[in-house]
């Protein structure tokens, strides 16, 4: 199991679960992919979609500011 | 798709946000769309005949959509891409490359290539097919058809 790591808090939509998509797909199963991101529409969204997609959301957390941490399961 | 700079981007957007939630998407180039799909991105004398030569030349590639409205002899554009990157905005060449990865498919018109005078290698490999109206009718049944 390997940890990834994807920063997204400078992108806009539809580039932040555009980018989460396709980190998540080159994952192997059950890696773990921890994503940095703003509130609003990425905090929204790309743990929402990601969900409706069969990936397990383990944990999402504020880090600072507007940004938070969230923590998937492939 | 048609064939703007602003509708293109509109295009991209959607269709790499709709593949990233695993929608099947198809996108249709036809007449000035086809200028999205060419092997080369700026300007070429491609296509059979002198008429078709120039238009395709006149035309460009990717590199040269005009913007629909306040083009300037294509500076506009320039200037958008430059705007959209100092603002952190997927430029459309990302947005193309990100359909592209999330395996869009691409089909060309086969009746406006005709008119053009273009082949098959006169486009990019990702294009999967040249076909028809019926075809694509076919294709996109049960989904949804939007005329970008």
């Amino acid at each position: 199991m390997t940890k990834h790591y994807l920063d997204i808090t400078k992108e806009h939509c539809p580039m932040t679960f555009v980018k989460a998509k396709i980190k998540l797909e080159e994952m192997a199963q059950d890696d773990i992919l921890e994503i940095l991101l703003t509130e609003g529409e990425p905090l929204e969204n790309v743990p929402r979609t990601a969900a409706a997609q069969g990936f397990t959301v383990l944990e999402t957390t504020h880090v600072k500011d507007n940004i938070h941490r969230v923590v998937i399961r492939k | 798709m048609s064939g703007d700079f602003d509708k293109a981007i509109a295009v991209f957007t959607l269709a790499s946000g709709a593949a990233a939630v695993n929608y099947e998407v198809n996108l249709f180039f036809t007449f000035w769309g086809l200028n999205a799909v060419k092997r080369v991105t700026g300007r070429s004398w491609i296509g059979r005949g002198l008429l078709a030569h120039s238009f395709n030349f006149l035309l460009g590639g990717r590199r040269n959509l005009p913007l629909s409205r306040l083009n300037f002899a294509g500076a506009s554009p320039i200037l958008m891409t430059r705007l959209m990157k100092s603002r952190n905005v997927a430029t459309l060449s990302e947005l193309f490359q990100a359909a592209i990865t999330l395996g869009v498919n691409f089909y060309a018109c086969e009746m406006a290539m005709q008119v053009l005078g273009l082949e098959r290698q006169d486009l990019i490999p990702e294009v999967k097919e040249v076909l028809g109206v019926a075809k694509f009718l076919e294709l996109s049944q049960g989904g949804q058809t939007l005329f970008i």
